[in-house]
């Protein structure tokens, strides 16, 4: 089932508490996907990258070598950010297995990310000037409380609710999903792609690193390398109507954009209020009245719709 | 030896069934009337108290406040009453239910009034998929837009819709009549083996064997008398669509009953 939520914010000032209100959306939505949460949240740009990396999939399990491993892991992933060319301002340790790293670099992304993903057990879970990505295990409360997401001011963002049907619960395999190695862009989904494999195949071949099992990444990947070829985000939306086969409900995010797509079918829900302060999204109006509490006239989009909003 | 039998284990792991069964009894009673906030009510709550006041005490007039987009609110209501709800509903709204006059002021999200036997639902704002799905009686009447596949598996009843309609509308209906004044998604009708569609807008394409139908007298008396009823003032043009009955032959009988005619 899953859930899917977006906001933002037209005033794009930056000084909107997103993250408890993304918090409180998810939340709500519990029932659709008690699996794993994840958000995506975007900060005002800023001149640096910051890169959220994961050590691990989550706690130890009774691995006696964890806590060693991990520190090694880091140190790596530390001396492979200077070794590809960055400079690195701040390295924050957010849990025992994401660090969050502030880097000055004008490279090109890809060659960093790999860097960092060479590293066995590293994956670079988003990159970009104000893009962060969290995800883990359990509801928004559980995530959004030991992420400390509460006080998080952003601009917009997006966020899953996970109930696992294609791909096994860990968090690689949660919501959201970088456009790997695209700067600022992530992508939530509710639905199942029907033909993953074939569209994995050829993005691999292409030269794309697939982080999971989750046929849910197909899009992000995609987006990715329609807009590596010159397309804009709205045209790699639309383009993702025709190329990607199954049920579908996606929302999908850049640096200063806010877009969803829906499938042919119509088989996934989504409800939108357009305000003159903010555009909110939601498969269930529940969600959206967590953070409205006021009447106000909301309505589904119909299918092989694509709708991009700018904050 | 006397043995304890603990209580029989109540949890939910999945935390998606309330097992709260106490009724609130909060409404405000004013004789026949009565009207209760739902806003720090569960789903459940909200329709026990409805149920307490409908069938119980036989309230005929029901407000319920605040229902906050709540899904499967007002469902299973079998008594003849009027029910408003100040505000939205979730998905599931008034589910199988069979003589209520319900009022919704705000909109509805997915699967409204499916399966209702008979009574009235008027829908002030927009409604989301698979509204009136399986209608099997009564009128449901939206004045914004429908979602996709509205009426899909209709079997009787009438669907008025003010706004534009999605796709697939009238999938597979088997009798009743759906009356959409805006435009309709692809594949109107598909796959239909009765019924009509009456469309005031551009139809984006017909459904396999859903073919235009000549408009008789009937027709403009149906309309006319439907829009009298819900103050809609005079009906536009329409056009009618049935069933072209190619997709299978209504007067061949199975081989077994050929059998025994024979």
């Amino acid at each position: 089932m899953c859930g899917i939520a977006g906001i933002i914010y037209r005033n794009g000032n930056g000084a909107h508490r997103l993250g408890s209100d993304m918090t409180r959306m998810l939340q709500s939505m519990k029932h659709r996907g008690p699996d794993s949460t994840g958000y995506a949240l975007y900060r005002r740009p800023s001149n640096e990258l910051i890169m959220r990396i994961k050590l691990a999939d989550g706690e130890a399990n009774g691995d006696i070598e964890y806590a060693d491993r991990l520190r090694h892991r880091r140190h790596e992933v530390e001396a492979r950010l200077r070794a590809a060319g960055a400079r690195v301002d701040s390295i924050e340790r957010i849990n025992d297995y994401t660090i969050a790293a502030t880097l000055d670099y004008d490279g090109e992304l890809k060659h960093v990310a790999d860097y960092v993903e060479s590293v066995p057990g590293a994956e670079v879970l988003s990159a970009g000037s104000a893009l962060e990505i969290i995800k883990d295990l359990g509801d928004a409360h559980t995530v959004g409380g030991s992420y400390k997401l509460d006080g998080y001011v952003g601009t917009h963002g997006i966020g899953h609710v996970r109930m696992a049907t294609e791909s096994d619960v860990d968090i690689s395999n949660a919501h959201p999903y970088w456009a790997y190695p695209f700067s600022d862009v992530a992508v939530v989904h509710n639905g199942q792609l029907t033909n993953y494999h074939q569209w994995r195949r050829r993005l691999e071949r292409m030269g794309h690193r697939f982080a999971s099992d989750c046929d849910s990444e197909i899009i992000a990947v995609y987006l990715a390398q329609k807009m590596a070829e010159g397309d804009t985000l709205e045209q790699a939306m639309r383009n993702s109507l025709e190329d990607l086969d199954g049920v579908f409900t996606y929302i999908c995010v850049s640096e200063d954009a806010l877009g969803m797509a829906k499938d042919e079918l119509a088989a996934k829900p989504l409800v939108l209020y357009e305000g003159d302060d903010m555009v909110v999204l939601a498969s269930e109006e529940m969600a959206i009245r967590a953070v409205i509490d006021r009447e106000i006239e909301t309505y589904d989009p119909y299918e092989s719709e694509v709708m991009v909003w700018t904050r | 030896m006397d043995t304890v039998t603990p209580p029989p284990a109540r949890f939910d792991p999945r935390g998606l069934v309330e097992l709260d069964e106490r009724v609130p009894g909060t409404a405000e009673i004013d004789g026949d009337r009565a009207s209760f906030d739902a806003r720090e009510l569960t789903t459940r709550q909200i329709n026990l108290e409805l149920r307490r006041l409908v069938y119980e005490l036989g309230i005929r007039e029901v407000t319920v406040r605040n229902p906050g987009a709540k899904h499967s609110l007002g469902v299973g209501i079998l008594a003849r009453c009027k029910v408003t709800f100040e505000g939205s509903l979730g998905y599931f709204a008034c589910g199988l239910i069979d003589g209520p006059e319900v009022h919704i002021t705000g909109r509805v999200g997915w699967s409204a009034c499916e399966n209702m036997m008979s009574g009235v639902c008027v829908i002030e704002g927009n409604a989301g998929s698979l509204t009136a799905a399986a209608l099997r009686g009564g009128d449901v009447v939206v004045k914004g837009r429908v979602g996709a596949r509205t009426g899909i598996d209709q079997k009787g009843g009438t669907v008025i819709a003010l706004g534009d309609a999605g796709s697939m509308t009238g999938f597979m209906m088997q009798r009743g009549r759906q009356i959409i004044l805006g435009n309709a998604g692809h594949g109107l009708g598909d796959s239909m083996y009765d019924g009509t569609l009456y469309v005031g807008g551009k139809v984006a394409s017909l459904g396999i064997d859903c073919v235009p139908g000549e408009w008789t007298d009937a027709d403009t008396e149906f309309v006319t008398r439907k829009f009298g009823i819900y103050g809609l003032g005079e009906p536009p043009e329409l056009q009618k669509f049935v069933c072209g009955k190619k997709l299978y032959n209504y007067d061949s009988l199975e081989p077994s009953e050929r059998k025994m005619v024979l």
